[in-house]
C-alpha cells in the first residue's frame, strides 16, 4: 500500500482545525499525483474521531492503537509512526504543524534516513513545497530527495479546511509495538499557565506592539495609541519574552488567536508565528520602518516610517476626529 | 553537569537580506551576522546550570570561517570552549544533514546534557535538536523553557499551544531545545570578552567527520513571497499619514 497519508491530531478532546487543513493538502496532494489520500489516528482509544474521519472523502482511516498511546510522549509516537511506515511505505505523510508534531516528526523522519519538510504554505506541480525562509522575507521551494516516504508538516491556515470532501472511507486498525521502557520520557498532565484576565480573542480593536518598541519605557505611546483608539493592548513574543508585558498579552502561535475589526501593528516585522494569530482580523494595518517587513504582505493599510513620529501623530488624529 | 550547545549564526534582524546570483540562496557578501536569538536563550539556560551545579559548557556551530565570531561571543558571554564544525555549504544540507554534522562532533564529548535552540531564524527548520536526540539515541525534549536537575535527571517545563504547559521527567544524558524567553539573557562583559580570547576553540571540517552531504530535501529556489492582500500605502509625512488613516477607518473601513 503507499499513497498520501495525513495524521490526525487530537486536542482537548477532539480533532482541531488545524488537521483538517492538514487533510485538505493531503487530498490536493493525492489529486495532483493521482494517489489516494487517507488518514492515520494515533491513541489508545480513537474509535470516534475514525468514525468522524471516515466521512471526509478519504480512502482509509486506519486507527494505530495501543495503551502507551493514550498520553503523547515523542518516543511512542515515533515508534508506532516508524513501524506503520515500515509496514506500509506510504508515499507522503502529512502533519498538521502543531508543537506536537514538532516535536516527534523530526526523530521520526531521521529513522527512516528521512527528513521532514517543515511549516509548508502551498503545493505545486512536482510535488514541490513551499516554506517560509528569512521570517518570512523570503520564500524556499523544496523537493524531496533519494527514496523512502516523504515527511511534511502544514502551516496553520495554509489550506482551507472547508475544501475537505464528503465520504465514506474503510476504517482500519494497525497496533505497533511498544514495550515500556521504550519510552524515556515522562509526562505530568498538561496545565494552565497564570489565570487568563485578558481575553484579546473578543476584542474589537487591538494595538499590538513588537520589536520596534526598542525600549519597555517607550511602551507608554503605544498605550496611549490604545486608549485613544478604544483598544486591548496586545504584543508579539519578543516582548513578551523580555517581560515588557505579561505573556497573556501575546498574540501569535504561542499567545492568543484574535479576530478584530481592527488590528493595528505597530514595529512588528510579522514573522509567520505572530501572523498566524490574526489571520481573523478584518482590516490589518501596519506601521513599520521597513518597508519589506513581511507585516505588509497581509496589511490592508501600510504606514513606511518611524514609530516614534507616527505613533503619537496617529494618536493625536484619532483624538480629534473622536471629539 | 556536562553542557554542550549547539547555536547557529544567522543574519541580523531586519538584515535586508537578497537573493542572490544562482535563486538558490541569498546574497551574503553585505550582511552582517548574529547568534540565533532561541540559540542564545539555549545558551543562556546551560550557563545558569553551570551556575548553579558546576561542571562544563562547551558550545558547537556549524558554518564558514565567520561563525568563529558567534563561537567567540558565546565564549565571551561564560561559555568554556568551542568546537567549530568548518562548512561552507551549510544552507544545501537539510536539518537531517546539519545535525548529522553537529551530533558527530559532540558525541566524543559525552555530555551529560545537550541544548540547542528551538528554531533558525534564517532557515526556521527547527528540527535539530530532536534529531540529534535521535541520532545520538538519546531522550529529548523541545519547547523547553525551564530545566530543573533531580536526583534521576532532569524535570523540564514544556510550552504547549495555547497558554498551555507540560512538565517531563527525563533521565540523562539528554538532549532539550529551548524556547526563548525562559530566562533573561546575559550580556558579555569586558571581562568576558577578554578572556574569550584565551579560551579553545578546536576545528573540525564536515570532511573529517566523515558525514554524507546528500539531502532528503532539496532547497531548489529561493523567491520573494506573494503578497496576500494589496496593501494601501498611504504616503506622506507622520501626521499626513496618520490623518489619511484616520479617514480610512472612518469612511472606508467605518470603524471609528
Amino acid at each position: 500500500m503507499s499513497g498520501v497519508w495525513v495524521v490526525l491530531e487530537e486536542r482537548g478532546g477532539r480533532i482541531g482545525r488545524i488537521s483538517w487543513e492538514a487533510v485538505a493538502a493531503g487530498q490536493q496532494l493525492a489529486s495532483q499525483l493521482n494517489m489516494k489520500a487517507n488518514v492515520l489516528l494515533i491513541g489508545s482509544q480513537t474509535e470516534a474521531f475514525a468514525a468522524e474521519a471516515a466521512t471526509k472523502g478519504l480512502a482509509k482511516v486506519v486507527r494505530i492503537e495501543h495503551p502507551l498511546l493514550a498520553l503523547y510522549t515523542a518516543d511512542g509516537f515515533s515508534l508506532a509512526l516508524e513501524q506503520f511506515c515500515r509496514s506500509e511505505n506510504p508515499d507522503y505523510v502529512v502533519f498538521p504543524h502543531t508543537y506536537q508534531v514538532r516535536d516527534y516528526a523530526p526523530a521520526l523522519a531521521a529513522r527512516l534516513n528521512r527528513v521532514l519538510i517543515s511549516d509548508v504554505t502551498a503545493i505545486s506541480e512536482g510535488p514541490a513545497f513551499t516554506r517560509q525562509l528569512m521570517q518570512g522575507r523570503l520564500s524556499g521551494s523544496y523537493r524531496p530527495s533519494g527514496t523512502g516516504p516523504c515527511f511534511l508538516s502544514v502551516q496553520s491556515g495554509a489550506f482551507r479546511a472547508e475544501t475537505a470532501e464528503e465520504g465514506n472511507a474503510e476504517v482500519a486498525k494497525f497496533t505497533p509495538e511498544i514495550a515500556p521502557e521504550q519510552i524515556r520520557t515522562k509526562p505530568s498532565e498538561p496545565f494552565r499557565g497564570s489565570a487568563q484576565t485578558v481575553d484579546l480573542g473578543s476584542a474589537q480593536f487591538i494595538v499590538a506592539v513588537g520589536r520596534g518598541i526598542k525600549e519597555a519605557d517607550n511602551l507608554s505611546i503605544v498605550q496611549d495609541l490604545a486608549t485613544a483608539l478604544g483598544a486591548e493592548l496586545a504584543a508579539s513574543r519578543p516582548i513578551c519574552d523580555n517581560g515588557w508585558l505579561p505573556l497573556e498579552r501575546q498574540v501569535g502561535s504561542s499567545g492568543q488567536t484574535v479576530a478584530p475589526k481592527v488590528y493595528l501593528a505597530v514595529g512588528i516585522s510579522g514573522a509567520i508565528q505572530h501572523l498566524v494569530g490574526i489571520k481573523g482580523s478584518q482590516c490589518i494595518v501596519a506601521i513599520n520602518k521597513d518597508p519589506e517587513a513581511p507585516i505588509f504582505e497581509v496589511a490592508d493599510y501600510g504606514i513606511v516610517g518611524d514609530l516614534f513620529e507616527v505613533v503619537p501623530a496617529l494618536t493625536d488624529a484619532l483624538k480629534s476626529a473622536k471629539q | 553537569m556536562k553542557i554542550v550547545v549547539a547555536i547557529k549564526q544567522v543574519p541580523e534582524r531586519d538584515a535586508q537580506v537578497r537573493i542572490d546570483a544562482s535563486g538558490k540562496w541569498i546574497e551574503e557578501s553585505d550582511l552582517q551576522f548574529a547568534m540565533n536569538e532561541s540559540d542564545a536563550y539555549a545558551l543562556e539556560e546551560a550557563l545558569q546550570l553551570k551556575e548553579k551545579h558546576g561542571g562544563e559548557v562547551v558550545v558547537i556551530s556549524a558554518g564558514p570561517e565567520r561563525t568563529g565570531s558567534t563561537i567567540r561571543e558565546a565564549l565571551a558571554k561564560g561559555a568554556d570552549r568551542g568546537i567549530h564544525v568548518d562548512c561552507g555549504d551549510l544552507g544545501q544540507r537539510d536539518a537531517l544533514g546539519v545535525a548529522r554534522l553537529l551530533a558527530a562532533a559532540l558525541k566524543p564529548e559525552s555530555p551529560d546534557l545537550v541544548l540547542t535552540g528551538l528554531q533558525s531564524d534564517d532557515l526556521g527548520y527547527g528540527q535539530t535538536g530532536v534529531i540529534i536526540a535521535e541520532l545520538l539515541d538519546l531522550p529529548h525534549a523541545s519547547l523547553v523553557l525551564h530545566v530543573e536537575k533531580t536526583d534521576a535527571g532532569l524535570t523540564v517545563k514544556r510550552e504547549l499551544e495555547e497558554g498551555w504547559f507540560q512538565n517531563i521527567e527525563l533521565a540523562t544524558p539528554a538532549v532539550l531545545a529551548i524556547q526563548s524567553g525562559g530566562n533573561k539573557l546575559r550580556y558579555a562583559t569586558l571581562m568576558g570578552i577578554k578572556k574569550a580570547k584565551t579560551k579553545e576553540v578546536r576545528r573540525v571540517t564536515a570532511a573529517e567527520l566523515g558525514v554524507d552531504g546528500a539531502p532528503a530535501a532539496v532547497l531548489e529556489r529561493i523567491t520573494l513571497p506573494q503578497k496576500q492582500k494589496s496593501t494601501q500605502i498611504l504616503p506622506g509625512t507622520a501626521k499626513e499619514s496618520a490623518a489619511a488613516l484616520v479617514e480610512k477607518l472612518k469612511f472606508e473601513v467605518r470603524v471609528i
